[in-house]
């Protein structure tokens, strides 16, 4: 008798070990690889505005689109947007939806990111206020966003992905940008949406060559 | 259950504690590598994607 309540005691330590174990892992371990991906995306995609090729061919899935700062989070918050909102896409960084409009285009450009785990790029979207500037940077422009409103959605409403956010139907007039993250934080109950207008373009100056 | 294995390692406590150091080690490393990456998306308690599952095309619903 003594054996086996002895037995599930260490059994109970064990499971507690391997969870604080898991947690660790979720919320730093997957972080150590969006940040080695996101050091090698950003390096090809420097790579890439560096050239002075010019080209039409899409962006690839999986492959770095733009750059996305956030002032509000500070000078060093910087992610690269992957093109791609697959799980695999997502783990690398804050994904494009594959068909939503590019950076300044007509409609919206819409950017999903992890809140909680994998470098957590959209931990601290809740904080944004209407005004905050969101700042898109591809290779000859940089877009400034700026936030008009949040809303916490369920998981199903794609609506929010739509040209217009809400009138799946409407043709676009505005250029927008909407970022979709879970809600709660280490919860997939809801999605917290922030949305935003552009609000200037600036060209961007010839890349000085080398860092 | 550890009591257990302690008596099943070989040599001198010196020896036994190596071996059970590196027994945890290679228990924390299986786990890190092959089985928390294959929990992790069936936990899936972060996921910032509208409609459903990431893997089925999103705005297609």
């Amino acid at each position: 008798m003594r054996v086996i309540i002895r037995g599930m005691g260490e059994l109970c330590i064990t499971a507690g070990l391997i969870l604080m174990l898991f947690v660790t892992y979720e919320l730093w371990g997957t972080g150590q690889y969006t940040r080695g991906q996101q050091d090698r995306l950003g390096r090809e995609l420097a790579k890439t505005w560096q050239s002075s090729n010019v080209t039409t061919e899409k962006v690839k899935l999986g492959s770095g689109l733009a750059m996305i700062r956030i002032p509000r989070f500070g000078d060093k918050y910087r992610f690269v947007v992957i093109e791609g909102v697959e799980r695999a896409d997502l783990r690398k960084g804050p994904g494009h939806y594959p068909g939503s409009a590019l950076p300044g285009q007509l409609g919206n450009f819409v950017v999903s990111g992890h809140r909680t785990t994998y470098s957590a790029p959209f931990n601290r979207l809740g904080e944004l206020r209407a005004g905050d500037k969101i700042l898109i940077d591809t290779r000859d422009k940089q877009y400034i966003y700026r936030v008009t409103g949040r809303e916490i959605v369920k998981p199903s409403a794609v609506e929010v992905t739509a040209p217009v956010p809400f009138h799946p139907k409407k043709r676009p007039t505005e250029k927008r940008i909407t970022l979709t993250t879970c809600h709660p934080k280490y919860s997939a109950a809801e999605r917290m949406i922030i949305f935003g207008v552009l609000a200037a373009e600036l060209p961007r100056a010839v890349a000085p060559t080398g860092k | 259950m550890y009591a257990w294995i302690w008596r099943r390692l070989p040599g001198t406590w010196q020896i036994k504690t190596v071996l059970a150091l590196v027994l945890v080690l290679v228990a924390g490393v299986v786990f890190w590598h092959v089985v928390f990456p294959w929990l992790e998306p069936k936990v899936q308690f972060d996921h910032g994607v509208v409609n459903g599952t990431p893997s089925s095309p999103p705005g297609s619903g």
